[in-house]
């Protein structure tokens, strides 16, 4: 029985969202990030990427976040990319 | 020669100044020969939590500078057999001193006594490295919110890359009741976070108030929460294997305590 939840008190409280934000924070303060060097790596994924799809360069996101590894469950930092195709170039296979 | 600890946090008002009062009268009590040196310069704080700040006369930037010998910059703590205070200089700044000077004072300290404990501005700048210069050991204090713990995290990478390894956490003013009810991070989230060795756990206690209102260190106070987790982080220091008080469970030792002493409503 959840006594918390009987007396009207609910019982997951603010730490979580406490715990939750300064990982994602410290996944940015300890890889030193900026936001230049998220820029230099978005050019290079469009350089790259564009060899082979044609793709929305406006619709392109880059974020350093955090993610669960499948193996173990464990919380580990992960570069995400979102990128809008427009279609595959034909030259390629 | 003596062992030189900082005690440091990056972010200010977390409690190490009181943490270096507390530790450092408590190793006296130990028996152990002890300096405690303010390295807040231009903001010193310590010989008043000491209840020192009448018997000043000169400062560590007097005794930097050489306007003073070493001895005439210590005053000795006439209530503990021997403990002693280094007061920091209020009129000078943080540029006063250079981390080379800092290395050669804690070095001689070393050679008199047992602990030379250096307590540390907030920040990240020139007092902060003054701070560290001299030290082989290394006391991070936080308390248990986002901005003090994300702090922390900085100050851990910047005391690895200046060769202090192994530096150990304090949590300080935990919340018994807010860790309960799930509204503050507790020991396990913090240590799960900053993934350094925790040296103790010190619970949010007026009695800390009261004591720095009289000048008197919470450790010599056997009513004291604050105190007995003090006395058991000095036991930790000299190399004891203290078990941590249990925190997170329903009965655990200092909610008995807790409860015993009125701190906890039942």
């Amino acid at each position: 029985m959840d006594l918390f939840k009987f007396f009207g008190r609910s019982g997951g409280g603010s730490k979580d969202i406490a715990k939750d934000r300064l990982q994602l924070l410290l996944i940015h303060d300890r890889a030193n990030v900026s936001p230049q060097f998220l820029e230099m790596v978005r050019g290079d994924l469009i350089d790259v990427i564009s060899d082979y799809i044609e793709i929305d360069e406006s619709g392109l996101d880059i974020k350093l976040t955090r993610t669960k590894r499948e193996r173990d469950g464990a919380t580990v930092p992960a570069l995400v990319a979102n990128i809008p195709i427009r279609k595959m170039k034909e030259k390629i296979r | 020669m003596g062992e030189v600890i900082v005690i440091t946090s990056g972010k200010g008002g977390v409690g190490k100044t009181t943490t270096t009062a507390n530790i450092g009268t408590g190793l006296a009590l130990e028996g152990k020969s002890v300096v405690l040196l303010d390295a807040d310069i231009g903001l010193r704080n310590l010989d008043v939590v000491m209840g020192l700040e009448n018997r000043i006369v000169y400062d560590l930037v007097d005794v930097v500078e050489k306007t003073c010998r070493l001895k005439q910059g210590l005053i000795k703590d006439k209530r503990f057999p021997n403990l002693f205070l280094m007061p920091a200089a209020q009129t000078k700044d943080k540029s006063a001193v250079t981390p080379e000077q800092m290395m050669e004072l804690t070095k001689n300290l070393a050679e008199e006594f047992e602990y030379v404990l250096v307590d540390s501005p907030a920040g990240i700048e020139q007092g902060f490295k003054n701070a560290i210069a001299g030290a082989s050991r290394s006391i991070v204090v936080t308390t248990p919110e986002v901005s003090a713990v994300r702090d922390a995290d900085r100050i851990i990478g910047l005391l690895e890359a200046n060769d202090l390894k192994n530096p150990q956490l304090l949590i300080n003013r935990i919340k018994l009741e807010m860790v309960k009810r799930g509204d503050m991070m507790n020991i396990d989230d913090i240590v799960d976070i900053l993934a350094i060795d925790l040296l103790g756990v010190v619970p949010d206690d007026e009695q800390i108030v009261i004591s720095t209102n009289r000048g008197e260190p919470a450790i010599v106070d056997d009513r004291s929460l604050a105190g007995q987790a003090y006395r058991n982080i000095v036991k930790r220091i000299l190399g004891d294997n203290i078990p941590f008080m249990s925190l997170d469970t329903d009965e655990g030792l200092i909610t008995k305590i807790a409860r015993v002493f009125g701190f906890v409503r039942k």
